[in-house]
């Protein structure tokens, strides 16, 4: 099954290619925006039809390599 | 003495490192990623460049590479580990230091001299040195150290900062920090003070005609430190 895991910045930690999307799309007429954080997504093919179990494994991928848990957060979405 | 650098996919300051390493005494081998034990060595070094591409988070694939569990068992074992730049980036990666290096404040590749200071002494690396403040070359996208409130206490705690960005007479303001690094944190230790990591290309300042002398007084130094 597919899971997927959505890696973001956390809140005190500088997103400086966040702030200059932010003052493009300024730029560009788009003035109702108050922030934008970029994060990353990932879509993980696992090799196993329990959801839990499935997401267990992508969770511990976040937790060794996906995500640097220092700046980062991270979020697990069962896709399909 | 005898030092080991590795060569990870898409390094490239490894020979480099490997000419300053064998010009001031060291006995040099050049270790492939793919490897699985560290030759024996008084110091291994992991060099700049952009292995993996930078893919993830700079640092992050080397850092699960097969010699890095002989290297960290190494630095685990009170070994001396040096980082250099992606090689910093790797040792955060990998745990054995704390923090982390983003993005550079201003989003643009820095590539300069700069002056750092040290602060602290008391560690093999910088032991005899006869003077505090060096200019380096710094060549990095992802410099800028980060760290959590609690981190960055303990790491103060422990006299863990080993050098700082600053003017060419150690004033470590603001304005002398090129990429946004926290408190100006050019290099930190871990703990025990046997694994440094550093933004600062010191192996490309041993060579007056090229560019300084400032890297030859530091290996010089480290190799009369370690005999």
């Amino acid at each position: 099954m597919i899971i997927s895991a959505i890696i973001t910045l956390k809140k005190d930690v500088l997103d400086p290619q966040g702030k200059v999307i932010h003052q493009t799309l300024d730029g560009m007429g788009f003035k109702d925006v108050n922030e934008i954080r970029q994060g990353k997504y990932f879509e993980i093919d696992v090799n196993e039809n329990d959801p839990t179990k499935a997401k267990g494994i992508v969770e511990d991928m976040c937790k060794k390599l996906l995500a640097n848990l220092v700046i980062e957060n991270y979020k697990i979405i069962e896709t399909q | 003495m005898k030092s080991s650098v590795i060569t990870f996919p898409g390094s490239n300051c490894d020979r480099d490192m490997d000419v300053a390493l064998n010009k001031f005494g060291f006995k040099n081998k050049m270790v492939w990623h793919n490897d699985n034990e560290l030759p024996k060595s008084d110091l291994v070094v992991l060099p700049g460049g952009f292995s993996y591409g930078d893919y993830l988070r700079c640092g992050s694939m080397a850092s699960k590479s097969k010699i890095m569990h002989s290297v960290i068992n190494f630095a685990k074992s009170g070994g001396l580990v040096m980082g250099i730049c992606n090689g910093f980036q790797i040792l955060v990666e990998t745990g054995l230091l704390p923090g982390v290096l983003l993005r550079n404040k201003y989003l643009e590749f820095i590539c300069k001299n700069i002056y750092v200071k040290i602060d602290n002494k008391q560690n093999p690396y910088f032991k005899n040195l006869d003077k505090d403040i060096f200019e380096f070359h710094i060549a990095h996208n992802e410099g800028n150290y980060f760290c959590t409130k609690d981190q960055l206490n303990e790491i103060k705690d422990n006299n863990q900062i080993a050098i700082y960005y600053c003017d060419k007479n150690g004033q470590t303001d603001e304005q002398y920090n090129p990429n946004g690094s926290t408190k100006n944190i050019a290099g930190i230790f871990n703990k025990e003070k046997n694994v440094l990591g550093m933004m600062p290309h010191p192996e490309r300042m041993i060579d007056q005609s090229l560019s300084g002398e400032d890297g030859s007084l530091f290996f010089k130094n480290l190799i009369n430190n370690l005999k």
